[in-house]
């Protein structure tokens, strides 16, 4: 019994030896030389892989940073301490990718909508743009089937009573999203910006009141109330993110838009979680 | 019947619908349609560049007079179907759902229409005079893709053509424009015929017609022999009257994938277009009206009208003496590859063949299965593709595999989906994929 | 043509445009639905099920009324679980189908609690973790089939003599149980059981004389066999076939490829060495076999989609079948070669799909 033991340890002990000794062989003769900064860079980087960068995940990144392509801080997902830890783990300039925040230009969920579909198709929102179809009479909103709630790697995105919502707490701007959107409602703006004009439709005001209760009619109230911060162009007001300081809240409620298309993001999220405060009056 | 019964000619693999819905209307001879107050005359009605509005609001046209020309070689000129006074260009529902620009003219009343170009004797006259003709009466494919037709008709020269075809399969359910035009203007089809093929230089002319439409056969044959076109009987089977099938049927090569028909020597036209080059050609009148079907089993008098473009769907349901009960679907074109719209303001174009309104009950949201892998659509597929292993590449989003698979080459022409047991809707993740693919295309 | 004259009348109903619905063409479908389709597929089985009940009576109907009625009972229980809507599943009738074919592979006399595991082994093991309908890769019937093989080999193969088998039948002389219950054996396990002869000589030629000869092949070809319920009765297994390739349901290459297999291979072995294994014609008739090729490798889900890939498939099944049969240990092979063929059907679909029109000018050049 004792030799059968004795002789399993030896055998297995040769065998493990000689196996050992093979794989240090070749781990020597064959081994590929790697840049150990690329390896230190991609464990400080968060790992989504989300592509915001404009690189294809995190270490084809962190591969660019070191090479001295990017600057650390074009990593839209990092946080401040994160940025600096990389920067000066390479002894670079951290540098400065404008923070950005994903917003849905639209606000029309399903209850402001004058005019509804009756669509029959993928329930996906490229497919249903394609026939023009999804469940809103208006063809620049947001068809709100969630292909970008699908993709965002954050999950920041919801889908509430079919409008696309960002939790902005959770959004770090990496443009997934806004790829995906077949009607480009999406827009990333910078992060200080707390107001948005949340309709995305070009046409005339009265044709988009037909299908929108909560359209930009393009009344110009809003530039005229705060010329520096608001434009319109064409029949839709935009909000100017160079303009500093960026408008506040008090600005919304100075210019008090009609039809309330111009808001606060956390007012839109608001508007969707039916408190009848905020619903249009 | 005669002889030309048994050696009826098709394509391997397509469908056979149970319904086919011509009978509502294919009895109908064609009436013309009243003067109308307003036409709303969609400015892209070519496939390639729109042309350029040359008439802005408050201009007074004539009927036939010019008012958008072709902004290049692949687009098409545009004519007023009416006379009267320019109101403006504006923002109508297009017939695929995206908005159109359209010139909106308001009737006079007078109907006035500038005089006829001078006849052109086609037998003698110059091929590039009848092909410049063409190209200035704004003729396009009116069979659907609307390409205009003066291209088609001047392949490049490396490309040998020996064979036209005239397509009269008019394989869509329910559409019996290309019927009637065949059943009552049989010379002005074939004059059409002879005409293109003298601008082509060959003189192996087929119209190909579907057996179901006998009389329209017989007619045609009848009248044939002096213009040197053969008849072709054609299996009742959809899509028969696709390009590529309608080629492999009659003459049994396959166009290239990715190819086109002059790929194959062929250059193939619609019935229509050839009437409209006779009209073009010897009449000197441009292409400003055309035979659509009205019809559908909630239309109360389903029937064929001679439509002026630009005509809004409205007025043309108005025609057939409104419908039965509120209709639950509204398609321009086909039931098979038409467009549902949305909105009834939408108007007619050149190739708009068919206006069908289907019930609420036909309109059902079906509500899609599992795939079975039943192999019903690998059968029906005309293009010989495996819709079923596609969608389920599409589903996951795997576009480059439904690439590799060739879902470029899908017809969407909606076998598929037709005969699937699930209800899948398999054509329009073929759409889906095809727009994804040709973008990132672009983006290389 | 002639000047439309209808025009101003007020009192017609005009269109609102209120319910218009919007989707991608095809407008219009076939009526053809996969409720349907299971429909057809039972009523094809009724035949065989009618054989079976014509040969060992009710107690056959009971035990595949019972297999059916756990299959849905399953079915709408996992729906239930996996929060997926209960009714649309059951009446797509897949379930039923599974339960029928099921109770068709089953001995005539089996205790109730063999349905039951084999009902939960086929809705659950061999469909629903897989994602439902249309994403199993193997066949759920034969997955229940070869379960309950393996786990309860002594309730699968008690056999019960069919009506019209007497006690001259060698199947019954075999095999006697001194209980109350007459039992008999299987054409196949008398074969499996005799010893081989390896050679071509008169003993060869006699060694399965005793079950194969043209008198007995003629009662087996009736249905005079013990064996399951559903794959006694030749004629009515050929009709419920017939009516299959009908309504476009089967792919007819799959059983006539997969049979002829069968019967090129052990013609060929009983041509050189009779005393190995019986005639084909005694491979066709007994067993599973046709009723395997016909119902159970036929199956959409589970057989390739195209001519080409079903050509492949059979002729893989029947090459397995014919091994097991002849040299393998089991006397019956059909499950385990459905099984592992269903297993290489994303691979040979992968190699048999579809020519895409316009594909061979590119490769040869203009002819």
């Amino acid at each position: 019994m004792i030799q059968l033991v004795i002789a399993a340890v030896l055998i297995m002990g040769c065998l493990g030896l000689v196996l050992g000794l093979v794989i240090g062989f070749f781990a020597k003769v064959f081994k590929v030389e790697t840049d150990p900064r690329i390896e230190l860079v991609t464990e400080l980087l968060p790992g989504a892989n989300c592509g915001g960068c404009g690189k294809a995940g995190c270490s084809d990144f962190a591969k660019s940073v070191v090479n001295g392509e990017n600057p650390p801080g074009k990593c839209p997902v990092s946080s401040k301490e994160q940025i600096t830890a990389i920067a000066m783990a390479l002894g670079v300039d951290p540098g400065s990718a404008f923070p950005r925040r994903a917003v849905v230009r639209c606000g029309g969920d399903i209850h402001q909508v004058n005019r509804k579909i009756n669509y029959n198709g993928v329930l996906d929102c490229a497919s249903a743009n394609l026939i023009s179809g999804g469940p809103k009479g208006c063809r620049y909103g947001c068809i709100g089937m969630g292909s970008c709630a699908a993709k965002c790697p954050f999950g920041a995105i919801e889908i509430i009573n079919n409008l696309a919502v960002v939790h902005e707490e959770l959004c770090v701007g990496c443009g997934t999203c806004a790829a995906v959107c077949p009607r480009g409602v999406i827009e990333l703006v910078p992060m200080n910006s707390r107001v948005h004009v949340y309709c995305n439709s070009p046409e005339k005001g009265p044709e988009k009141r037909k299908n929108c209760k909560v359209s930009c009619l393009g009344c110009r109230k809003c530039e005229r109330l705060a010329p520096e911060k608001f434009k319109v162009e064409g029949f839709l007001a935009r909000v100017d993110y160079e303009a500093d300081p960026p408008p506040t809240e008090e600005d919304v409620e100075k210019v008090g838009c009609p039809t309330g298309a111009l808001l606060t993001a956390s007012r839109h999220y608001e508007i969707e979680t039916f408190d009848p405060e905020f619903s249009i009056k | 019947m005669n002889k030309s019964t048994r050696s009826v000619m098709t394509f391997k693999n397509g469908i056979y619908p149970v319904y086919h819905g011509k009978e509502l209307s294919e009895g109908a001879a064609t009436r013309i349609a009243p003067l109308l107050a307003r036409y709303t005359v969609p400015v892209a009605q070519n496939a390639g560049k729109p042309p350029e509005v040359i008439v802005k609001a408050g201009d007074k046209v004539k009927k036939y007079q010019l008012i958008a020309r072709a902004s290049g070689f692949v687009s098409a000129n545009l004519h007023s179907p009416v006379s009267g006074e320019v109101k403006g260009i504006i923002e109508v529902p297009g017939a695929t759902g995206v908005p159109a620009q359209a010139v909106e003219i308001i009737s006079d009343g007078l109907d006035e229409a500038l005089p006829p170009l001078p006849e052109i004797d086609w037998k003698q006259a110059d091929p590039k005079e009848l092909l410049d003709r063409i190209a200035a009466c704004g003729l396009v494919g009116m069979g659907g893709a609307s390409f205009p037709t003066h291209v088609k008709l001047s392949p490049p020269p490396e490309k040998e053509i020996d064979t036209l075809i005239l397509n009269g399969a008019e394989c869509e359910p329910f559409l019996t424009a290309d019927h009637r035009l065949m059943l009552e203007d049989p010379h002005a089809v074939l004059a059409g015929a002879a005409i293109m093929s003298r601008i082509l230089g060959i003189d192996r002319i087929f119209i190909g017609v579907e057996m179901n439409k006998i009389d329209a056969i017989e007619v045609l044959q009848e009248k044939s022999a002096s213009y040197g076109v053969r008849i072709v009987p054609l299996k009742v089977q959809y899509p028969q009257g696709s390009e590529k099938q309608l080629i492999n049927a009659i003459t049994g090569r396959d166009v290239p994938a990715g190819g086109l028909p002059m790929d194959a020597r062929c250059v193939v036209q619609n019935i229509g277009t050839a009437a409209a080059a006779a009209d073009a050609v010897i009449r000197g009148i441009p292409l400003v009206e055309r035979i659509v079907t009205v019809t559908g089993p909630v239309v109360k008098t389903p029937g064929n009208w001679k439509l002026r473009i630009g005509t809004p769907v409205i007025e043309a349901v108005r025609l057939a003496e409104g419908v039965t009960e509120e209709p639950g679907k509204l398609i321009l074109g086909g039931p098979m590859m038409g467009f549902s719209q949305r909105s009834f303001d939408v108007p007619t174009a050149k190739n708009t063949s068919g206006i069908l309104l289907l019930s609420q009950d036909q309109a059902v949201n079906y509500e899609s299965g599992n795939c079975i892998r039943c192999g019903r659509c690998v059968q029906g597929c005309p293009m010989h593709l495996m819709p079923c292993a596609l969608a389920a590449a599409i589903e996951s989003g795997r576009f480059d595999i439904a690439q590799q698979n060739h879902v470029m080459d899908c017809l969407e022409c909606g076998a598929c989906a037709y005969v699937c047991p699930a209800k899948r809707p398999l054509v329009q993740h073929h759409r889906r994929a095809k727009a994804e693919i040709r973008r990132q295309m672009q983006k290389k | 043509m002639e000047e439309n004259s209808n025009s101003s009348t007020s009192d017609i109903l005009m269109p609102t445009g209120e319910s218009l619905v919007v989707s991608s063409s095809p407008h219009v479908v076939s009526p053809e639905r996969t409720s349907r389709i299971m429909g057809k597929v039972l009523l094809a089985l009724l035949f065989p099920l009618a054989g079976g009940i014509w040969f060992f009576g009710w107690k056959a109907a009971w035990v595949v009324f019972l297999t059916t009625v756990f299959c849905v009972a399953a079915e709408a229980l996992w729906c239930k679980l996996a929060g997926r809507p209960v009714r649309k599943t059951v009446l797509d009738g897949s379930a039923a189908v599974t339960g029928v074919i099921l109770g068709l592979n089953c001995p005539p006399e089996v205790p109730f609690y063999v349905p039951l595991i084999g009902a939960v082994l086929a809705i659950w093991i061999g469909k629903q973790v897989f994602g439902g309908l249309g994403y199993n890769p193997f066949n759920p019937a034969v997955v229940a089939r070869v379960g309950l093989l393996i786990a309860l080999p002594a309730a699968m193969t008690v056999w019960t003599p069919p009506r019209g088998m007497d006690k001259d039948f060698p199947e019954i002389k075999e095999f006697r149980t001194p209980v109350d219950a007459v039992t008999c054996a299987t054409p196949l396990s008398i074969a499996g059981n005799t010893p081989k002869i390896k050679t071509n000589d008169f003993f060869a030629h006699e060694n399965f004389k005793k079950i194969d000869n043209p008198e007995l092949l003629e009662k087996y070809f009736w249905g005079v066999k013990g064996g399951c319920i559903g794959e006694v009765c030749v004629p009515a297994i050929l009709i419920g076939a017939v009516l299959l390739v009908c309504f476009n349901l089967i792919n007819w290459r799959v059983p006539v490829c997969y049979v002829g297999t069968v019967a090129v291979i052990t013609g060929v072995v009983n041509y050189f060495y009779p005393g190995v294994t019986p005639s084909p014609l005694f491979h066709l008739l007994t067993g599973g076999l046709l009723f395997a090729a016909c119902f159970m490798a036929t199956d959409m889900v589970t057989c390739p989609i195209t001519g080409t890939g079903c050509i492949f498939f059979a002729m893989g099944c029947g090459i397995i079948t014919s091994v097991i049969r002849i040299w393998g240990n089991y006397p019956e092979g059909v499950s385990f070669a459905i099984l592992f063929m269903n297993a290489l059907v994303p691979l040979i679909d992968k190699w048999s799909g579809t020519r895409p029109f316009g594909y061979v000018l590119k490769r040869k050049g203009e002819v």
